[in-house]
């Protein structure tokens, strides 16, 4: 009887607090969204020039004659470190999930797989100081590039840092798929090779998806590691060996100077608003693509 | 209704968070006084306000029973609140007028405002150890850096970079949250002129020394104090014809060098024994290891009195 009265009045409290966990999540990400949109709104609606904003490359926000704020030579920093990255970090990774889920065996699968969340464990901070330390020396002698906080260096840099979304996302794509699939194709006598190629990634093509969409969401959204190794210079590049600022360093290295609510200010908030929007409709198709698997 | 209740009491929660993440600047540090406190009011130069910050913290640790409140506003703003008498030292990156010393001279009942000097700030133009070049103007320097300048070639300088194969000028420049990235845009670049998109935006002064030790290429500015046996100093004349002069501590007391300048002091008239103590430690060795500690060039040791009216 006791007993009873007491489970009747615990419940609903535990049922509220779980309740509450599962909701924070939400809450937190409105009310980051809010944030960010409450700071930039006022000027994205009231004296941003859109056309200027999104075609030039003038990026002057703290101009003494003639304040200027052409975003196109960062979104192009970005998205060219994001695509050398992803270039490097895609076939590596996806080889190295397909390795561990396949051919290994399961002791180097295991030491394997503790070596790669490791390497997620390193911290941006140390990342960009390689690229600006090892790589940069490096890059000259062997490429002989004017400087090398570039290009190449950041997207090498985001590559190791994306790889070990990509493998462990990836790997548990492949054994998301059922042996009966592995089986059946033996049994008909395929190589191991076309177990792979023929079975296995396309059963597991969107989780495989998913992961290097992901992989393009760290990418996409790292700051301190790029804006140590890309030199932090505005131009739309033109080969891998140029330097090249991206939208998140720019916000990172200036929001500190930018008195509240100028147009400095609200014009970094705005990036924010575009990065963003861009992480988000990344992560949104890879989550699609995840519920794509599952419904299969 | 239970749970409508709940949603808004979590949002208003999670909206205190958001707030508190938001407005995490820096809270205002008024200090509480006591009656047996003193405190010197402090202003003036924007370019030393994190100079007289530190030192006014370092001093608290020294003397608790003394406060200093500090704020910028410019060296101008700084001298005009000495001549209305609302402050008791001010920072300034320039000399004083005559005539503004004139106005604070009568507004102090006819004692005229002290000048120290308390230390130095001096930028080097660094270059890869290697590179042959050994000297540069000031216009030089502003046709490679301002918008629109059409130096870009290591060539154009006249002297051959021998160690850079693209002969591609590779410029170094501080990210805009910089006081020295003002000072040089002020200074070289021009007042009203912008830097040309392009250079290497780094976060600290030795950074970029660091940077210019491993490329070849390069050329940027720091704080002379930051010299490397990697990198090496320009000497600088202000256009071409005039005389070069090195970066070293004597030029920048003489007031030879062209980018660099005396920090100074002034007081309300005669000042007052804490005032007067407050920049005798300022002058003393742990009141100039802020100086060098804050990124500006210290006193030379030996003649580190800096009264000098």
């Amino acid at each position: 009887m006791n007993w009873r009265r007491l489970e009747s009045t615990t419940e609903p409290i535990i049922e509220l607090i779980i309740w509450l966990c599962g909701i924070s999540a939400i809450i937190f990400v409105f009310g980051i969204f809010f944030f960010v949109f409450k700071e930039g709104a006022g000027f994205l609606f009231g004296g941003l020039d859109l056309k200027e904003f999104f075609t030039s490359t003038e990026w002057y926000p703290n101009s003494a004659s003639n304040k200027r704020y052409g975003v196109l030579g960062l979104i192009a920093g970005t998205a060219s470190v994001t695509a050398l990255s992803m270039m490097i970090a895609v076939p590596f990774g996806l080889g190295a999930a397909i390795f561990i889920s396949e051919f290994c065996s399961n002791r180097v699968k295991e030491s394997l797989k503790i070596t790669i969340e490791l390497l997620a464990a390193i911290p941006s901070v140390v990342w960009g100081f390689i690229g600006l330390t090892v790589m940069n020396p490096l890059i000259i002698n062997m490429f002989d590039a004017p400087i090398g906080l570039n290009v190449l260096n950041g997207g090498i840099i985001l590559a190791l840092m994306s790889v070990p979304i990509i493998v462990s996302i990836g790997e548990d794509a492949l054994k998301a798929v059922p042996d009966s699939f592995r089986e059946a194709a033996i049994a008909l006598g395929a190589t191991r090779w076309q177990v792979i190629y023929r079975v296995l990634l396309p059963a597991a093509r969107n989780g495989l998806l998913a992961a290097v969409l992901l992989g393009i969401g760290r990418a996409v959204g790292e700051t301190m590691a790029v804006l140590m190794a890309t030199g932090h210079s505005i131009r739309i590049p033109t080969s891998i060996l140029d330097s090249v600022r991206t939208l998140t360093a720019t916000i990172a290295a200036e929001l500190g100077e930018a008195p509240e609510r100028s147009e400095h200010y609200q014009v970094l908030f705005v990036i924010g608003i575009l990065l963003f929007i861009i992480t988000f409709v990344v992560n949104l198709i890879a989550d699609l693509a995840v519920k794509g698997i599952r419904e299969k | 209704m239970f749970h409508k209740m709940q949603i808004s009491k979590y949002m208003a929660l999670g909206a205190l968070v958001v707030l508190a993440l938001g407005c995490s600047k820096k809270a205002d540090e008024g200090s509480a006084q006591s009656g047996a406190k003193v405190t010197i009011q402090n202003a003036g130069s924007d370019t030393m306000v994190n100079l007289a910050q530190a030192w006014s913290e370092e001093y608290a640790k020294a003397e608790p029973n003394v406060s200093v409140e500090v704020s910028g506003g410019g060296s101008g703003t700084g001298i005009a609140a000495l001549i209305n008498g609302t402050v008791d030292v001010v920072n300034s990156s320039r000399e004083i007028s005559a005539e503004e010393k004139e106005k604070a001279t009568q507004s102090a009942g006819g004692q005229a405002p002290q000048e120290y000097i308390v230390g130095y700030d001096a930028l080097a133009v660094y270059v890869h150890k290697d590179n042959p070049i050994n000297e540069i103007t000031i216009e030089q320097l502003a046709e490679i850096y301002g918008e629109g300048g059409n130096l870009d070639k290591w060539s154009q300088l006249g002297t051959r970079n021998t160690i850079c194969s693209s002969d591609e000028i590779i410029r170094v420049s501080r990210q805009s949250n910089s006081g020295t990235y003002i000072y040089f845009r002020e200074h070289v670049v021009g007042k009203t002129r912008d830097f040309k998109l392009g250079s290497t935006d780094l976060h600290g002064s030795k950074d970029v020394v660091e940077l210019i030790g491993k490329t070849p290429c390069a050329i940027g500015y720091s704080g002379m104090g930051y010299a490397t046996p990697e990198v090496k100093k320009l000497s600088v004349a202000a256009k071409a014809g005039d005389t070069f002069y090195d970066a070293n501590v004597e030029n920048t007391l003489s007031k030879s060098y062209p980018i660099a300048r005396p920090l100074y002091l002034y007081t309300h008239g005669v000042p007052s024994e804490a005032t007067k103590k407050y920049i005798d430690w300022i002058l003393s060795d742990a009141g100039q290891e802020v100086v060098e500690q804050t990124g500006y060039v210290p006193l030379p040791k030996p003649a580190a009195n800096g009264a000098s009216n």
